[in-house]
C-alpha cells in the first residue's frame, strides 16, 4: 500500500476533557503500534470548528471517523475498547454474512 | 430560586398554536423545558414543528430544530404541504438544523466511554447563529437504541438540558410512549429531562381516532386539567380546541339587536344580546329554518355579516326558502356579507368541524353564526364528542363576539329533546320553542319564550303562520297545555267542575 492510498481518519473531540484525551491518546497508540502508515489521521475539535461536525454529523463524542475507505465508520466513545476499534479499522468492508434470498415480506 | 416560586411569578412562552395557550393559562414555562409524549403518530414532530414555526412567523423569535430521528430533509418535506418553508427560514438565518439522524449506509461501534458535549456544541451554535428563543428535540427517544449504555445516555441527556436552561431557551422535546394510558414514556425520560409534560393521544373511539391534549404537568405554575381533542388538518397543522369555561370572559355585552321580527324581539324583552346563543327547538316544519333565515336577514339589515352552517339543506334549497319569506341570500352572498356553508356533518368528525368552524370566522369575520341543525351533529357522533363540540362552539362564539341561532328538531309530538340536548340547553342564552297546537281539530303553530338570560321576557304563548314575509306573529294562545310535554293542546272550554 502506497502512501496515497492511506486510510482517512478524523477524531472528534471536544475541548482538553478527560474522554477527548484518554481519546486521542488510545488513536495514537494504536495507530503507532498497529496500523502504522495505514491510516492518515487529524483531531478536530467540536467546540472550535462545529461546521465540520455538522457535516459528519456528529452526536457523541469522543467519535472516530473513518471518512475512507468506504464504508463510513464510526467509532463512538474514548476508544479504550481496543479490540473493537482494531477489527473496525481493519482496511475494507467487514465481512457481512451472505445476506441470501431475503425473506418475502407476506402480505 | 426553588420551583416553589409562586405559580403566577413562573414567565410564560405564548406558544402560538391555536388554542394551546388558553388550555396551557399563557403559554410554557419560559426557559424551561417541556416533553411532548405520544404513541406513533400522535403528532409530536409535527406539534414541536410548529412551535418552532408560531415562534418565527408569529414573535420574530427564532428555532432550533434537533431532529435524532427523522432526517430533517423528511421534516421539511412532509410540512412543506401545510406552508411551513422550512428551507426558507433555515436560508434567512430563523431557523437552525442540526441533523443528528444518522446517515444510511454508515457504520457506528460504541468503543468506550461517551458524551454529548459534540451535540451540545453544535446545537449552541446553531442557537447563537439564529439567536434562538425556542428549540425542539425530536425525539428523545430515537437516542436510546442507538447506544448500549443507557445510562450514560440519562446522564448526558439531563446534562443537555440543563445547558440548555441555562442559556435560557425554551425547549419542547418529544418522546414516544407504547401506550395511550401507560407510563409517560418510554425509557423513563421525563424523570431527567423535563419538568413539564404535555401528552397527546389518539385512541380508538368508535372506529374514529379521537386526538386529545393533555398537560400532565407544568411545574409549579397553574393549567388546565383533562384531555382536549385537538385535530391536525392541512391548513394550520394542530389546533387545540379549549373546551368548558376556558378562558371565558363571558362579558355579558348590553347591546340588543333583532332577532329577526319585531314582534318577537319585543317577547325577549327587546331583542338578544350580543354575544349570546339562541336555541330554536321544534318539530319538523315548525318554522326553524325559517326563523334562521330572518336571524341572518335581521343581521345583514343591519350591517352584520352571517355565516350559515346548514347541516340539513342544501344551498338551492336555503336560497329558494328565504326568496320564499322574501329574503334575498344570493345578493347577500354576491356582495360578501353572507356565507353558506351546506355540508354533510357525516363527512367531516366534529372536532375538524368546529376547526373548520373555526378557519371560516376567522377569515369570513361574521357578527351572526347560524347552525341549522345541532339535533343532525347530535345524530353522527356519540354523547361525549357532541357534549365537546357544543362547549367548544361555545367559546367560539365567545371569543369571537358573536350572535349565534342554532336550532335542534323535536318529536313531531313537540316533547322537549332536553335528554338528549342537555349540554345545549345549559350553554344557551335563549330558547324558543316552537310547537304544534291541536285546536278544534285544526293544527296550529305556537312559540313560546323559554328561557331569556340576564333579561325579563314575555312568557305567554303566542300563536304565528307563515306567510309571505316569514312569520306572523298572532295573540297569545290562552288555555294552551303540554307544550313542554309534547301532546299540546288547547282547551276551549274549562272542564265543568
Amino acid at each position: 500500500m502506497t502512501v496515497s492510498e492511506k486510510g482517512e481518519l478524523r477524531l472528534y473531540v471536544t475541548g482538553a476533557t478527560l474522554l477527548s484525551t484518554r481519546a486521542i491518546e488510545n488513536i495514537q497508540d494504536l495507530i503507532q503500534e498497529e496500523l502504522q502508515g495505514v491510516y492518515a489521521y487529524e483531531i478536530v475539535d467540536v467546540l472550535e470548528r462545529p461546521d465540520l461536525a455538522d457535516e459528519d454529523g456528529i452526536f457523541a463524542t469522543p467519535t472516530l471517523v473513518r471518512r475512507s475507505p468506504a464504508p463510513v465508520r464510526k467509532l463512538i466513545g474514548d476508544l479504550s475498547d481496543r479490540e473493537l476499534v482494531l477489527s473496525s479499522l481493519r482496511m475494507g468492508p467487514r465481512r457481512q454474512p451472505a445476506g441470501g434470498p431475503g425473506q418475502r415480506e407476506s402480505t | 430560586m426553588t420551583d416553589r416560586a409562586p405559580a403566577v411569578g413562573i414567565p410564560r412562552l405564548e406558544v402560538g398554536i391555536p388554542g394551546f395557550d388558553v388550555v396551557a393559562e399563557g403559554g410554557i414555562p419560559a426557559a424551561r423545558s417541556t416533553l411532548v409524549a405520544g404513541t406513533a403518530g400522535s403528532g409530536k414532530t409535527l406539534l414541536g414543528v410548529q412551535y418552532l414555526v408560531a415562534g418565527i412567523e408569529r414573535y420574530g423569535q427564532g428555532g432550533v430544530l434537533v431532529t435524532f430521528e427523522e432526517p430533517a430533509d423528511e421534516i421539511m418535506r412532509n410540512v412543506r404541504s401545510l406552508g411551513w418553508d422550512l428551507r426558507a427560514h433555515h436560508a434567512a438565518g430563523r431557523l437552525g438544523i442540526v441533523d443528528v439522524a444518522g446517515v444510511a449506509g454508515e457504520e457506528i461501534f460504541e468503543a468506550g466511554q461517551f458524551d454529548f458535549q459534540g451535540l451540545l456544541a453544535r446545537v449552541e451554535r446553531a442557537i447563537e447563529k439564529v439567536s434562538a428563543v425556542r428549540v425542539v428535540l425530536d425525539s428523545l427517544t430515537g437516542i436510546f437504541p442507538q447506544f448500549t449504555d443507557q445510562h450514560a445516555v440519562r446522564r448526558e441527556l439531563a446534562r443537555v438540558t440543563a445547558r440548555l436552561r441555562a442559556l435560557g431557551v425554551t425547549t419542547v422535546m418529544t418522546a414516544e410512549r407504547s401506550e395511550e394510558y401507560g407510563p409517560i414514556a418510554r425509557y423513563g425520560v421525563e424523570e431527567f429531562v423535563a419538568d413539564n409534560v404535555v401528552i397527546l393521544r389518539h385512541p380508538l373511539n368508535r372506529e374514529r381516532r379521537r386526538r386529545t391534549l393533555e398537560i400532565l404537568k407544568f411545574r409549579g405554575a397553574p393549567h388546565q386539567h383533562g384531555e382536549y381533542p385537538f385535530s391536525i388538518d392541512g391548513r394550520s397543522g394542530v389546533t387545540v380546541i379549549p373546551l368548558a369555561e376556558t378562558g371565558l370572559k363571558t362579558r355579558a355585552l348590553p347591546y340588543r339587536s333583532s332577532i329577526g321580527k319585531p314582534a318577537v324581539d319585543k317577547m325577549c324583552g327587546g331583542g338578544i344580546f350580543q354575544d349570546s346563543i339562541v336555541l330554536v327547538s321544534g318539530a319538523t316544519g315548525t318554522g326553524k329554518t325559517m326563523m334562521v333565515t330572518e336571524f341572518l336577514a335581521a343581521g345583514l339589515r343591519s350591517g352584520q355579516r352571517g355565516l350559515f352552517f346548514s347541516f340539513e339543506e342544501s344551498r338551492p334549497q336555503i336560497l329558494r326558502n328565504a326568496a320564499s319569506w322574501g329574503v334575498d341570500f344570493g345578493d347577500a352572498e354576491a356582495e360578501g356579507m353572507l356565507r353558506i356553508d351546506s355540508r354533510y356533518p357525516e363527512r367531516l368528525g366534529l372536532e375538524d368541524l368546529l376547526v373548520e368552524m373555526r378557519h371560516q370566522i376567522e377569515e369570513f369575520r361574521p357578527k351572526r353564526l347560524a347552525i341549522d341543525s345541532l339535533s343532525v351533529l347530535d345524530r353522527v357522533s356519540s354523547g361525549a364528542l357532541f357534549r365537546e363540540f357544543v362547549v367548544g362552539m361555545t367559546s367560539l362564539i365567545k371569543e369571537f363576539e358573536l350572535v349565534a341561532m342554532c336550532t335542534s328538531t323535536a318529536d313531531l309530538g313537540g316533547g322537549t329533546q332536553s335528554t338528549e340536548l342537555t349540554p345545549v340547553s345549559t350553554i344557551t342564552d335563549t330558547i324558543i320553542v316552537l310547537r304544534y297546537l291541536e285546536r278544534a281539530s285544526e293544527v296550529h303553530r305556537c312559540l313560546t319564550i323559554l328561557k331569556m338570560r340576564g333579561s325579563a321576557h314575555d312568557k305567554t304563548i303566542r300563536e304565528y303562520t307563515i306567510g309571505d314575509t316569514g312569520m306572523e306573529l298572532g295573540g297569545p294562545v290562552s288555555g294552551a297545555t303540554g307544550i313542554l310535554t309534547g301532546s299540546s293542546a288547547v282547551q276551549d272550554d274549562p272542564p265543568p267542575p
